[in-house]
């Protein structure tokens, strides 16, 4: 079955989706980052979108839960990489990702994990 | 507002990967007829959306790209039909938030934001056609 690869740094675990996703493939990066933040006793997640040219309202939802569950775990979720269009258009579709934390680039994100993931 | 269509391309909406693969050609003919970034991902957005609809609620259907023209401005045009059930209160489908089949209740409201029209013919029983349109300003 087609996946979207995780990879593990440290503590981190860190996820460039590259694919144009389907909705079954988003929903398997969804449980398969749940199942790994546990199994790797990860303290954050990265997720790079920034080969994403869309955010559509159930790859967002899927973010969105998938920040949830990691805060759950105790693990902080890091999205970076959001093209400008992409989030002018989450905007107007109605959503805004709350509670979802974002960066502009990996590297500030994963300076984001590292100093939550060292307290 | 009366205008012409140029061209017609069609795209079967039975499965997850068809809606991946009607985002493409979206795309493809957007970028081919000159539309700029922030369209583009606008109304590929709301494809994907009315495509998830059609593919969910509509128990599949098909696809419409078209190319059209009022005499000023082009423009394109997306079907969305499906034989499904149709859409009984079509005011509350339309409200933000509002969802039958537990997803976010923002495919059609969301849509209609993001495209410069948006028209929806669907009965009890008869089926829904979603349709959208986006000028290219000129």
């Amino acid at each position: 079955m087609e996946r979207i690869p995780i990879l593990r740094m440290g503590k981190l675990l860190l996820v460039t989706i590259q694919v144009d996703m389907h909705d079954r493939l988003a929903m398997t990066l969804q449980d398969d980052l749940t199942s790994r933040i546990v199994k790797d006793k990860a303290k954050g997640v990265l997720i790079d979108i920034s080969a994403l040219d869309i955010v559509d309202s159930f790859i967002g939802r899927m973010i969105s839960n998938t920040a949830s569950m990691a805060r759950i775990l105790d693990a902080k979720t890091v999205v970076v990489g959001m093209q400008p269009a992409v989030a002018i258009t989450l905007v107007e579709l109605g959503l805004a990702l709350d509670g979802v934390i974002t960066a502009l680039n990996v590297e500030r994100g994963i300076q984001m994990l590292e100093q939550h993931s060292d307290q | 507002m009366s205008f012409e269509v140029q061209d017609t391309k069609h795209a079967p909406l039975k499965t997850d990967e068809d809606v991946v693969k009607m985002r493409k050609l979206v795309r493809e003919e957007m970028t081919a007829m000159g539309f700029g970034l922030v369209d583009q991902t606008k109304i590929i957005t709301a494809a994907s959306e009315l495509a998830r609809n059609t593919l969910r609620y509509g128990g599949g259907g098909d696809g419409e790209i078209l190319r059209i023209s009022n005499g000023i401005k082009i423009g394109v045009e997306l079907r969305f039909i499906d034989q499904g059930p149709g859409i009984e209160d079509l005011e509350l489908a339309l409200t933000d938030g509002y969802t039958s089949g537990g997803g976010l209740g923002l495919g059609l409201s969301g849509s209609k934001r993001l495209a410069d029209e948006f028209e929806i013919d669907t009965a009890p029983g008869q089926g829904t056609t979603v349709t959208i349109r986006k000028w290219k300003m000129l």
